[in-house]
């Protein structure tokens, strides 16, 4: 069986690039049976979630200008 | 903005005049934002394009074959057992709805503190994959590093970053 090292770092390559129909088969089962990889799978895409709110809201964080334009981006 | 554009450009005074150019090139067009968060998308978006001209143009600036080894020395092996199986106490948690903490500005500040505990250069190539969208290929050919080489650079940042989120932030219960 594929261990949890080789199948973290299919799913990370899986961002980058369309596996193998091997991979995808031997992965797949592998996720099936571990909690703690299919979390990470999860992960993986609220990871890109994240960086995409990242760019949009650069720096915007933390700055209290008082004349505030009402901001909705993050509502 | 100056932090992640030094990151990537490696280079203080060109990272000040990629910020700088970035702002006077919104500003012209200031008058037609009416909202302060669509202007500073808007600034960010032309500083990546800066930014990545700026790269692709100045590939020299990265010595060949130079920067990208992979670094067995960070500790990630240590995540999982000896047989390549998560360790228990490191095994991924299930994060609930991670998209309501991105509302909030104490986890921006986490996510901060966990990218800047990356590696440099792996924070580096993971922001120019994520937050520069470049393709793989791409950014490959910008820093002529291997494919496989990128694929692994990319894996450590994610692991060591989803680690840190969850240490520092989602097994800690979401923060109001």
């Amino acid at each position: 069986m594929m261990n949890c090292q080789q199948a973290t770092r299919l799913l990370s390559d899986a961002q980058e690039s369309e596996l193998s129909l091997k991979n995808r088969a031997t992965l797949k089962f592998h996720v099936m049976m571990c909690s703690g990889c299919r979390n990470f799978a999860e992960q993986m895409g609220t990871l890109r979630e994240i960086a995409r709110e990242y760019v949009k809201g650069s720096d915007a964080q933390g700055s209290s200008n008082p004349a505030n334009f009402s901001d909705g981006e993050r509502e | 903005m100056l932090k992640f554009a030094t990151i990537q450009l490696r280079d203080e005074a060109l990272a000040e005049d990629a910020v700088q150019e970035a702002l006077i090139g919104a500003l012209k067009n200031a008058g037609s934002f009416n909202r302060r968060s669509a202007l500073k998308t808007w600034v960010f978006a032309i500083l990546k394009n800066k930014i990545t001209d700026i790269l692709r143009k100045g590939q020299r600036l990265v010595e060949a074959g130079r920067p990208y080894q992979d670094d067995e020395e960070d500790g990630l092996e240590t995540l999982f057992d000896t047989k390549g199986f998560w360790q228990v106490d490191e095994r991924p948690l299930s994060w609930s709805q991670p998209m309501e903490s991105v509302k909030t500005d104490h986890f921006w500040r986490v996510f901060d503190t966990c990218l800047n505990g990356l590696p440099e250069s792996q924070a580096r190539l993971f922001m120019m994959r994520e937050f520069l969208e470049l393709e793989s290929a791409e950014i490959c050919e910008t820093l002529n590093i291997t494919t496989s080489n990128l694929h692994v650079m990319l894996y450590r940042a994610r692991l060591r970053l989803r680690e840190c989120l969850e240490n520092r932030w989602f097994s800690e219960g979401e923060k109001p």
